[in-house]
């Protein structure tokens, strides 16, 4: 059977593309952001994960707003991404796992999830950046892939309480495949930031490292936000923060916390770092 | 922790059903600019572009002045405004100075004293 291994909380930020395509991750403003990726790393070389399930939001390449779905799958045999508008690098495609996709299609369908199912899916900065992050020097991808998009572009979004029952749901969706995989979760975008408005740059430190710390042992205290909550306290972006419970939520009721970083700012954005191993 | 608080956080729009109906024109032409041929026409001939985008009035006069507040209450995301914003060379914080009334160097000394928070 398979199962998860570990769960992975990440942001998603185009500026940390941005910098590792131009080489500036030994700079000092970037310097000790990357550093803490590194135990991370060393974590993906002893578990050698052979999926990694990707929970993020499409910021408009994808998706338009003719056809927004609230939750989507990809169940493609491979995975690319595209220019977005302001240049960051197409990469080697990222490979899909399509039975494995259509088993959680299947499992979730029953479990009451019904979502939008993609043969065809390009994945944007959201998916891209944590992969970057997570194998800077692969040359091919080292996991299949699957994306998981969720609405946080247009209202109304899910509840972070929906998310929350939706990442259980997929985690034992995962786990019941019979195929011999070691799985991980990521749960990217977040933390706190806001891009629009006259309240643009709002950033809140003590609330990101109360959501760093509740998400290990207390991920329902948080699915008791509404999203009108996490929009005053986290900013207009910080509803990404159902991505990373999504994440949580499949790794079950008991995990370890093996790393975990706040970094502020990274381009307008308190950025967070959690690596997960599910307890036995 | 319900959703029927009224949504009135200061200087914060809710991307919802009536903004994506408001903006819907900006936003789809701002879509296009994924693709570098389209960042060009818009170039070339940017009042053209708006028009074949059917921009109302409002968006065309925010689109023209590179006024974000103004894109924003004509229904513009800001997701697909900094499409267009990169095709100046524009990224978040620059967009961010504009919407706060701040230089760059300003904006980002204000991104940096949020971290210092304790």
């Amino acid at each position: 059977m398979s199962r998860i291994v570990g769960g992975i909380g990440t942001s998603h930020i185009p500026a940390i593309g941005l910098a590792m395509a131009r080489k500036q991750s030994g700079d000092p403003y970037w310097r000790s952001f990357f550093e803490a990726y590194l135990p991370v790393r060393r974590w993906l070389e002893s578990v050698r994960p052979t999926v990694a399930v990707v929970v993020y939001n499409d910021h408009g390449l994808n998706f338009f707003l003719d056809k927004m779905p609230t939750f989507a799958i990809g169940a493609a045999g491979e995975y690319r991404n595209a220019d977005e508008g302001w240049g960051l690098p197409t990469l080697t495609p990222f490979p899909g796992a399509a039975a494995l996709s259509w088993h959680l299609i299947e499992r979730l369908a029953a479990a009451d999830f019904d979502l939008t199912t993609c043969q065809e899916m390009l994945v944007d900065h959201g998916f891209v950046v944590p992969m970057q992050l997570l194998w800077p020097d692969a040359k091919t991808w080292p996991v299949r892939t699957i994306p998981i998009h969720v609405n946080t572009v247009q209202h109304p979004l899910p509840t972070p309480r929906r998310c929350l029952a939706f990442g259980r749901a997929l985690g034992a969706a995962i786990e019941s495949w019979p195929g011999d995989e070691r799985v991980i979760v990521l749960g990217t975008g977040g933390l706190s930031h806001q891009l629009d408005g006259q309240r643009a740059g709002f950033i809140n430190k003590p609330f990101d490292l109360f959501c760093l710390e509740k998400i290990v042992d207390e991920p329902e205290l948080l699915a008791n936000y509404s999203i009108r909550d996490l929009v005053e306290l986290a900013g207009t972006q910080g509803p990404e923060l159902v991505q990373w419970l999504i994440m949580r939520a499949a790794l079950g009721p008991a995990v370890r916390k093996l790393e975990s970083n706040y970094h502020v700012p990274i381009s307008n954005t308190g950025s967070g770092m959690l690596l997960l191993e599910k307890a036995a | 922790m319900n959703d029927a608080r009224p949504a009135d956080i200061w200087g914060t729009t809710i991307f919802d059903g009536a903004a994506a109906q408001r903006g819907y024109a900006l936003n789809k032409m701002c879509y296009s600019f994924n693709d570098a041929a389209n960042r060009a026409a818009f170039l070339r001939d940017e009042e053209d572009y708006c028009r074949r985008f059917h921009l109302d009035a409002a968006q065309r006069e925010a689109v023209r002045r590179r006024d974000v507040l103004a894109m924003i209450a004509a229904g513009g995301n800001i997701y697909y405004l900094a499409k267009l914003a990169g095709i100046f060379g524009l990224g978040v914080q620059d967009l961010g100075a504009q919407q706060t009334g701040r230089s760059v160097d300003e904006f980002r000394a204000l991104l940096r004293a949020a971290g210092e928070r304790t």
